[in-house]
């Protein structure tokens, strides 16, 4: 294992996204705080609680989840994307690595990154929300799960992009309606039944239900198959990159 | 000795179908400096990026210092450094953090000091914390070189290293050279510009549609395939060759004023002793001599047409 390359990787990222402070941290941190305190405010005068949690607190989870899966796509796509567009990753194809040290690297520092927002989003809504955690380890597991995991996938789309807007189309035309749709503003089982059925078939619905849960104690979905569900994407991620490193995939030629 | 690089009967087909190497044997010997020559598109840059894993091998093998690339690739990719024939740069970044990502890459601890060291070697020290975008091309290249040396590899590849690159440069980067080789670095480095290797090289191979053709020490490949030729100028013109010197296969020039007589200098005799005792026999006088030899620029094309 080249633990110096993981700790290159990895610094090199985190001071890139601290070069772009404003951008990386400030920019999904605001638009979040927006959210809640609009939409709080907004569908809150008409919908004062949902299954006994006061509206304002109950989207938060939600778009926590929504900033941090698309912050961690957009990162780690950007930061393979990027190399591949200028050629500098060159240096990485004929560098002693494998896959576990790039991943590592790449996928650690957009993660990381993910996990920051989030907490300070968290902060930031404690102002403004009574919030409760009534389980704190899970909250955090769930972070750590969904950052890592999506800031995987966001990776093999920088890989598989290979122009800037298939790297915008996943988060855009993806995750955001399926978050949206995934009950981050409603329960789910406030639709009719048929709808509740089709919800079932979002997979984002078992993470923000999961992590609603950790907050709350009510969820749409169990948490053990919430949580079955980010670990069945985590490796069905790290079994894609792996492939990828193996064949080289859109990388050697 | 063992060689530090072994190419053995390696092939490249491209996914488009193109074969871009055919059975490639080839060895570098360690501490050398290797010229790889040939034209564009020969697979030069084909051959250069397979040893350092960048482009996959489709049949064959290579070592570095007795490792297969493919198998023990920890091994053979932290002893090299690439110098790549594009330009690829990180924009944002500057000299010295890019030096220190690759350091670390090659799985080499920190070593500010050394780094500062190459920096200045190729005069990038008073730059190193500005953004490469705002660097100059040549200058891009510095940092390029930088970036190869950063983890101090045995061999070093440098593609095309002086394709578009100011005298300057030119110079500090042979400086570079001379002194990698003095510490013991292998360098192998690609052009089709023949003085390059005509200069440096201790060894040099000519590559063209994929095939080694041929692979000499420069000095014994001039001396072998080098012709020579000595030019007298006469004193008086003459109308023709004599016959008693037919045996030299001597060609006059139009204004029969100039005598020249081809010779090999890979014969013991090369008979110019003996020419000048005949000429002086027929009574022919001369003004001036002058010998010269061909260029191993001469040499590659003969080599190159012959194979097409
Ligand atoms: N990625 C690639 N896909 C298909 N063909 C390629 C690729 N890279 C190079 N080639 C072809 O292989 C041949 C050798 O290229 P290259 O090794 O770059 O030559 P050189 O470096 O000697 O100029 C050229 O004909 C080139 O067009
Ligand atoms: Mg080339």
């Amino acid at each position: 294992m080249n633990f110096y390359a993981i700790k290159a990787i990895y610094r090199t990222e985190m001071a890139r996204m601290m070069r772009t402070i404003v951008q990386s941290i400030v920019a999904p941190v605001l638009s979040t705080t927006l959210y809640f305190v609009i939409f709080g405010a907004a569908i809150g005068s008409q919908i004062k609680e949902i299954d006994g949690v006061a509206y304002g607190a109950f989207i938060v989870p939600g778009l926590i989840m929504l900033a941090i899966m698309t912050e961690s796509i957009s990162n780690s796509s950007f930061a393979i994307y990027f190399p591949k567009f200028t050629g500098t990753i060159f240096e990485l194809l004929s560098a002693p690595v494998s896959f576990v040290e790039v991943v590592l690297g790449y996928v650690g520092a957009a993660a990381s990154k993910s996990i920051v927002i989030g907490l300070i989003i968290l902060g930031t809504a404690s102002f403004f929300i009574d919030l409760e955690i009534a389980h704190p380890v899970i909250m955090l597991l769930f972070l750590v799960l969904i950052s890592v995991s999506f800031s995987l996938f966001g990776f093999i789309l920088g890989i598989w992009a290979d122009g800037w807007e298939k790297l915008t189309i996943v988060p855009v035309l993806v995750i955001m309606p399926l978050t949206f749709l995934g009950g981050t503003f409603y329960s789910i089982s406030m639709l009719p039944p048929a709808w509740q059925t089709v919800s079932l078939f979002n997979p984002v619905v078992y993470l923000i239900s999961g992590f609603r849960w950790a907050f709350y104690e009510n969820a749409d979905v169990a948490i053990g198959l919430s949580l079955g569900m980010v670990l069945g994407f985590l490796f069905l991620c790290l079994f894609a990159v792996h492939w990828i490193f193996k064949t080289g995939y859109k990388l050697r030629s | 000795m063992q060689p530090i690089i072994r190419v053995s009967n390696l092939s490249k087909t491209y996914a488009g179908g193109f074969q871009a190497l055919k059975n490639v044997d080839l060895e570098i010997h360690k501490g050398e400096i290797f010229g790889l020559l040939g034209p564009n598109g020969a697979g030069k840059t084909t051959l250069i990026n397979i040893v350092c894993g960048i482009v996959t091998i489709t049949s064959g093998t290579v070592t570095v210092a007795g490792y297969d690339i493919v198998a023990d690739y920890r091994e053979t990719r932290s002893r090299i450094g690439l110098v790549p024939q594009e330009l690829p740069t990180e924009t944002f970044e500057t000299p010295f953090n890019v030096c220190r990502l690759s350091r670390g890459l090659f799985g080499k601890p920190e070593d500010p000091e050394y780094i500062e060291k190459v920096l200045r070697s190729l005069s990038l020290w008073d730059r190193k914390d500005e953004k490469i975008m705002l660097l100059s091309g040549g200058m891009k290249r510095r940092v390029l070189i930088s970036k190869a040396l950063a983890h101090e590899p045995d061999i070093l590849f440098l593609d095309e290293p002086t394709a578009g690159v100011d005298v300057e440069l030119r110079q500090d980067m042979w400086n570079v050279v001379q002194s990698l080789r003095e510490s013991g670095v292998t360098v192998i480095l690609t052009t089709h510009y023949i003085e390059e290797a005509e200069q440096l090289a201790d060894r040099v191979g000519v590559i063209n549609n994929g095939e080694i053709i041929l692979v000499q020490e420069k000095t014994r490949l001039m001396q072998e395939l080098g012709k020579k030729e000595l030019v007298l100028q006469l004193s008086e013109s003459l109308a023709s060759v004599p016959a008693q010197l037919a045996e030299y296969k001597l060609e006059l020039n139009d204004s029969g004023m100039e005598l020249t007589y081809h010779y090999d200098t890979k014969q013991e005799r090369t008979g110019i002793t003996a020419l000048l005792a005949a000429l002086h026999d027929a009574g022919i006088k001369f003004n001036d001599l002058s010998t010269s030899q061909t260029s191993l620029e001469e040499i590659f094309v003969g080599l190159v047409n012959k194979g097409t």
